[in-house]
């Protein structure tokens, strides 16, 4: 079961997040997170797909993707050549006491205060998975209030785009 | 010149070679339908009892005659009414375009008067939908679901249109009928993975699906056959793709098989499936699905291929065209110790056989055989009758079977078999059951308006028969709720319909009633009586394998 990245280049048609998921969903495929957004031609938007599978799972996912009459083109993000961030709020209890620790671990993760209260701050952190799920893991004991992540966005690497190279 | 939204779709309907739509009038669609008033010379409509019968009647159109099926129905009912018809197409890849009416753009979200999600709902039953919310977008969004509907592997599209959009005024040029998009031809290598497989093989088996038939590749199936010297069987939905005069082909497999065909396929140590899709009810327990064979795959749609069975080699193509390659590199063959198997399979088949005279499904069947031409489609509904039929009739050209495979839709039968009708242009014959009749008879109103030549031969046992069975076989004998206890008069029924209604009881008056029936221009109705207890046999239980199989009634 490994982790896979998927960018789907997407007509930017009505309904077609919801036809995208209705995909998802109905063919049981479990999805760690989706996120959508405009790309530099309005036409089309960019989506980003990452879930656990092994690979004819993948396969089956790639397939019924590629069938879909609003997907332009698709293509895996291996790890090694792309670059995948993730950017998440976190408010966490403010408190004398752990003020001075918070501070550290936010500082440690190069994260940011972006809302201050005496007993309550929000930070924000950007990052690969890995580093907003350790951050999260560090600062559960100051008392997490809310979380709010983005889910993966993601590039490929090197010169060109996912229209020319797919 | 400005057109109206609705003047627009009827010209483009027209346009794209629609001659006859299937269809029931309503508020949302009656600018529409005043346009259809206009041009009724141009194009037909054929007006239906109820929007699934539409549906069924688009889809039966487009199993016949491998043209789109279009349909229409107002918004709201009338277009939740297409839907399980909709979904009965998607699931066997029938090409149909489906149009509905919706309110007006400025109502749409508000729950108004028969206002629903149709796009919605139909998102994972179609191909693709559109909402037109721009009535400049209208004839290229009509265009664009044709080009879907028939491209690749077929699909039904359905087209929302908004009362404004309909009233709207735009321009329209007529342009050309859509061409389908380019056909794949298959990758060199994989076609040479496929000759390797093939000159290896001893015992090979062709397994054709209902991809065979859309794409028209019957012919190719057959000189594949004869130039490897493989048995061909098939799947519900290839059923009619090969002739059954046919020595090489076994019939349909399954569940519900041939003993010879499913024994072949089990014992095969090569299968070659063409546009075939490995249902549950195809292969049983895949775990123990033909454990010496290598899998071929041939599809054009790529998601099939690795989805239910994982195939040794998976070949994304047009059907034909793979073939047509692989016939020209394969080497010529003989197996005569796997003829020889195969045909002992068959000899062990013939011997389940019923031999009785009376009056029993395999008889009727016989009898149907006999009284066909075969220029006419068998339609079905759901249930014992349609695996009889799907094991019995004979079929001697493609396209002539028109059943629900894959969503298994009772009451599909009657709506598909006007289609059938009215797209060939010729008479059809529906072999359909009590329980499935029941469910959408009110076509028959449809039959008789507008005098379609349908026999309808209605196996009655008064029961649900197919659950029934599993009900004796699975169940304990606990028969619950599949005993139709009714007191319908099918005969009575059919004249207060104003169709011509017979009740045979014996096989010699069931002859010449049909061959009366045949000879009858319009719907003739005919009730033949057969047990309660007739099973569909051979059976394979389900999720069990060859080794399950269960060929003769046994401890009653």
């Amino acid at each position: 079961m490994d982790r896979h990245v998927l960018s789907v280049f997407v007509r930017n048609q009505y309904g077609v997040l919801a036809r995208i998921s209705s995909m998802f969903r109905r063919r049981g495929f479990n999805i760690d997170s989706l996120t959508v957004g405009e790309t530099e031609n309005p036409e089309y938007s960019r989506m980003t797909v990452t879930f656990n599978g092994d690979d004819v799972v993948k396969n089956q996912i790639i397939r019924q993707l590629a069938k879909m009459p609003d997907v332009e083109c698709l293509t895996e993000l291996e790890k090694a050549e792309s670059v995948s961030r993730e950017l998440v709020l976190v408010k966490i209890k403010n408190s004398k006491e752990s003020r001075q620790d918070i501070m550290s671990v936010v500082d440690i993760f190069r994260a940011k205060v972006v809302d201050y209260g005496t007993e309550a701050m929000i930070v924000e952190i950007t990052g690969e998975s890995s580093k907003i799920d350790a951050f999260i893991d560090l600062v559960e004991e100051f008392g997490i209030i809310e979380v709010c992540r983005t889910g993966i966005v993601a590039l490929k690497r090197g010169n060109g785009s996912i229209l020319n190279e797919n | 010149m400005k057109l109206s939204g609705a003047e627009i779709l009827v010209r483009t309907l027209i346009e794209q070679g629609v001659d006859v739509v299937f269809g029931y009038p309503g508020g949302q669609v009656i600018n529409i339908y005043d346009r259809l008033y206009e041009h009724q010379d141009d194009i037909k409509h054929i007006l239906v009892a109820h929007e699934q019968g539409a549906s069924h009647a688009a889809d039966g159109y487009a199993r016949t005659t491998g043209k789109v099926g279009v349909c229409i129905a107002t918004s709201g009912p009338g277009a939740t009414n297409l839907v399980t018809g909709i979904a009965t197409a998607y699931l066997d890849s029938v090409p149909m375009v489906a149009i509905t009416g919706n309110v007006s753009n400025d109502l749409i979200g508000r729950d108004s008067f028969q206002e629903v999600d149709i796009t919605g709902i139909t998102m994972p039953i179609t191909k693709h939908n559109f909402f037109v919310n721009k009535v400049s977008k209208l004839a290229d969004t009509i265009r664009e679901a044709f080009r879907l509907a028939k491209s690749g592997r077929p699909g039904p599209v359905l087209v929302d249109i908004p009362k404004d959009v309909q009233v709207a005024l735009f321009d329209y040029e007529p342009e050309a009928v859509v061409e389908p998009m380019p056909k794949i031809p298959p990758k060199a290598h994989k076609i040479e993975n496929a000759i390797k497989l093939i000159n290896e093989a001893k015992k090979p088996y062709i397994y054709c699906g209902g991809g065979t038939i859309s794409s028209g590749a019957s012919e190719e199936v057959k000189a594949l056959a004869e130039k490897i010297d493989a048995v061909i069987g098939c799947s519900l939905m290839g059923i009619s793709a090969i002739e059954n005069s046919n020595e090489r082909f076994l019939g349909m497999q399954g569940m519900h098989g041939h003993f010879a065909s499913s024994m072949a396929q089990h014992n095969a140590d090569l299968i070659i499936t063409v546009g075939a899709r490995f249902s549950d009810r195809a292969t049983g327990n895949k775990a123990k699905y033909a454990p010496n064979a290598k899998i071929i795959h041939i599809d054009t749609d790529k998601a099939e291929i690795d989805k239910n069975i994982i195939a040794h080699l998976g070949i994304c193509s047009d059907i034909k065209m793979a073939l047509c390659e692989i016939i020209e590199g394969v080497d010529k063959a003989e197996h005569p110790e796997w003829i020889q198997t195969v045909k002992d399979f068959r000899d062990e088949e013939m011997k389940h056989l019923p031999v009785s005279d009376k009056m029993n499904p395999y008889n009727i069947i016989k009898v149907i055989n006999e009284c066909k031409t075969d220029d006419m489609p068998v339609a079905t509904d759901v249930g014992q009758h349609q695996m009889w039929s799907a094991q019995f009739c004979e079929f001697g050209k493609p396209r002539k079977f028109v059943s629900s495979g894959g969503l298994g839709t009772m009451g599909f039968g009657l709506g598909a078999a006007i289609g059938s009708a009215v797209g060939t242009g010729g008479k059809s014959i529906l072999v359909t059951g009590d329980g499935s009749f029941g469910m959408c008879l009110n076509e028959l109103a449809t039959a008789a308006s507008y005098n379609i030549p349908v026999v309808i031969v209605i196996m009655n046992n008064g029961v649900l028969g197919m659950v029934r069975q599993w009900q004796t076989l699975f169940f304990n004998k606990h028969y619950s709720n599949t005993v139709l206890d009714r007191k319908t008069d099918f005969v009575r029924l059919a004249q207060a319909f104003g169709v011509m209604g017979y009740r045979c009881t014996e096989m010699e008056d069931f002859r010449e009633t049909m061959k009366t029936a045949i000879e009858t221009d319009g719907p003739v109705l005919i009730e033949c009586f057969i047990d309660k207890d007739e099973m569909v046999l051979p059976m394979l239980p389900p999720g069990g394998s060859m080794d399950d199989i269960i060929v003769e009634r046994v401890g009653d």
